[in-house]
């Protein structure tokens, strides 16, 4: 017998940084924190090679300002952080969204106590950021995709919010195909110097003053900030929202989970209607939009919902409001983490999770 | 205060009895529109004013982004012919270092206050200092956060009164004031620091030149230039009397011309 010797495995976090290098980012910058600080170290790795550039900032309010530049100048960039790290990005992503900058942040949150800061932004303002919440490391490579492809048609950043589990699961995917964009137009390169119309990329306005707009001097906010809000009704509008389901034609209790524990619920599910429950799943994979309409329809034939996600209660508000009180929403997530706080959770366990579930049930 | 010829007085109280003419447009190219809504007195447009003519002068216009920072100076920022990226308070500088990173062809400045350099975003600055970083600041040092009514910053120097500091700036109360230029000369990436005003028009010539100095030394480094400008606003004095006081808070302890130049060969 020939002996081989195995090949290991790449990490979740590796495979994110390859999977954004395929998708044309060319720029990224970030500090490192747990779990997120592989992401940035592959990406320090990946980068060079394929004629981008890494930086390591000297915190994260730096590095969200080095994407805005680099994005500025029309290249495809990209950040990340944890929650605690995302805190102080916020700022620049609520002003990066009404300077209709393009970025894509992979936030690997500690545990899922970070929904709220995702889906609405800790920062200013009345803005809304896509976020994707992938399940696992190859849709994690899908979402990375998508994420650069929505930053760039609707100019905006867009958030991929995945955790511990997901930067650090070792699991072998093909390596996605390299692309490599050319600056879009409105980008900055200098050249429209001299011209008459040289180009602005601000928070505070596109249009200059000399374009008929904004009076003696200065900006017209008023202008600007109803364009804004305009161009985030329709992205909202226009953006799909994603679902995942099982069994949901005669599920009398359908559990809603998201992002890597959806992954125990799912599995808990099966085994409850393996033994027969009538018991269906649904998760949201957008988490902005929210697939509102679709827990909606639940409604229909379930007689209640449940809610599994490892905080305590921010989804919980959304299924909610989804679900304007026509069934009743019962909460069988919780704060759930060992000594690290780093979000491992010993409630993700299908006999845990299968006996809350079982006792949701109407 | 020394003695200056008085300015011609306008009188406003009636109605001028002929319309005005204009005989001289001696508004710079890369200033669209040369109406602006600062206060009269502000050295800030004479500063910008001076920075965009070198850009034309080094053959720059069609190769250089400038990012703003939050001041007064940002609404001009909109009257210029040259592209722009508007930064949040304190944060130019690490934009900057992504465009330049990003387009290393192009020639990136940055163009803040005190308030937003010294201030908010005093760990950028001397980061982007430490790193190398191949851009240009040009800091607007009026010693207040002028836009805000005039408070006092970082840098605002003893004794200065400004809306929080009604009795002067008192360094046991206070604190001392930070010297940026100091500051960011002893820092190896640094290859040009220089100090200018506008306070006088023999200053403007000379701060054109440190502009000058600091767009050519920003394709090896690091290059600062802090320009002293006037805010007799915030300084609760008459608009006349804005560069002598200027000069009587500032002058004595802070030396006009070049702080540091690695880029000349040293003999």
């Amino acid at each position: 017998m020939i002996a081989v010797a195995p090949t290991p495995l790449p990490a979740g976090s590796d495979v994110i940084a390859a999977a954004m290098v395929a998708a044309g980012c060319r720029f990224f910058a970030g500090y490192p924190m747990t779990p997120f600080t592989e992401i940035l170290e592959a990406m320090a790795r990946r980068l060079p090679q394929a004629g981008g550039v890494c930086l390591n900032a000297e915190s994260e309010i730096e590095a969200i300002g080095m994407c805005w530049g680099a994005a500025a100048a029309g290249t495809l960039a990209a950040t990340g952080s944890t929650g605690q790290g995302l805190s102080l990005m916020q700022e620049s992503l609520a002003e990066m969204a009404l300077a209709r900058l393009p970025l894509v942040v992979v936030d690997m949150a500690r545990g899922q106590g970070d929904y709220f800061q995702a889906t609405r932004g800790g920062g200013h303002g009345d803005y809304r950021l896509p976020v994707l919440a992938p399940i696992d490391v190859a849709e994690a490579v899908a979402h990375v995709k998508l994420a650069f492809t929505w930053a760039e048609a609707w100019r905006t950043p867009v958030l991929v919010l995945g955790d511990y589990y997901l930067a650090h699961t070792h699991r072998s995917v093909a390596e996605p195909t390299r692309s490599t964009p050319l600056p879009p137009p409105w980008s900055l390169d200098g050249t429209t110097g001299g011209s008459g119309h040289a180009k602005l990329i601000s928070p505070l306005g596109t249009t200059k003053q000399r374009d008929g707009l904004g009076g003696e001097a200065g900006y017209d906010l008023s202008v600007h900030y109803h364009d804004a809000a305009a161009r985030t009704a329709t992205m909202l509008r226009c953006l799909p929202p994603q679902t995942e389901s099982l069994y949901l034609d005669d599920a009398e209790l359908v559990v809603i989970a998201y992002g890597t524990p959806a992954a125990y619920v799912r599995a808990a599910v099966r085994e409850l209607r393996a033994r027969g429950a009538r018991v269906g799943y649904l998760r949201p994979v957008t988490l902005v939009p929210f697939p509102s309409a679709a827990i909606a329809r639940l409604t229909g034939s379930a007689r209640a919902v449940a809610v599994y996600e490892n905080n305590t209660g921010q989804a919980l508000d959304d299924v909610r409001l989804a679900v304007e009180g026509r069934v009743p929403v019962r909460w069988i997530g919780g704060l759930s983490m060992d000594a690290s706080g780093f979000g491992i959770a010993p409630d993700l366990d299908v006999r845990i999770l299968s006996r809350r579930i079982e006792e949701a049930m109407p | 205060m020394t003695d200056r010829p008085m300015l011609p007085i306008i009188p406003s109280a009636t109605a001028p009895t002929r319309p005005a003419t204009l005989l001289h447009d001696r508004t710079p190219d890369l200033i669209d529109v040369g109406a602006h809504q600062l206060c009269p007195g502000c050295g800030e447009p004479v500063a910008l004013r001076a920075i965009v003519e070198a850009v034309a002068e080094l053959d720059l216009t069609r190769a250089c982004v400038a990012v703003f920072g939050i001041g007064c100076y940002t609404a001009f920022s909109n009257n210029l012919d040259i592209e722009v990226v508007q930064a949040l308070h304190g944060r130019a500088p690490s934009v900057a270092t992504g465009l330049v990173r990003a387009r290393p062809e192009l020639t990136v400045l940055t163009v803040q206050g005190d308030g937003d350099m010294v201030n908010e975003g005093l760990q950028e600055v001397l980061h982007a200092a430490a790193r190398g970083e191949r851009i240009a600041c040009f800091m607007l040092d009026n010693g207040v956060l002028g836009e805000t009514g005039g408070h006092m910053t970082a840098a605002t120097p003893l004794g200065q009164r400004t809306k929080n500091t009604l009795e002067g700036r008192d360094a046991a109360r206070h604190g001392h004031p930070i010297e940026l230029s100091d500051l960011v000369a002893r820092l190896d990436g640094t290859r040009y620091v220089a100090r200018g005003a506008v306070n006088s028009a023999v200053n403007v010539h000379r701060t054109k030149k440190l502009i000058h100095g600091a767009l050519r030394a920003r394709q090896h480094g690091f290059a600062l230039v802090e320009i002293l400008t006037m805010c007799p606003t915030g300084w609760f004095v008459d608009t006349t009397e804005a560069p002598d006081y200027l000069v009587q808070r500032r002058g004595p302890d802070q030396i006009l011309g070049v702080v540091k130049d690695t880029t000349r060969p040293t003999t």
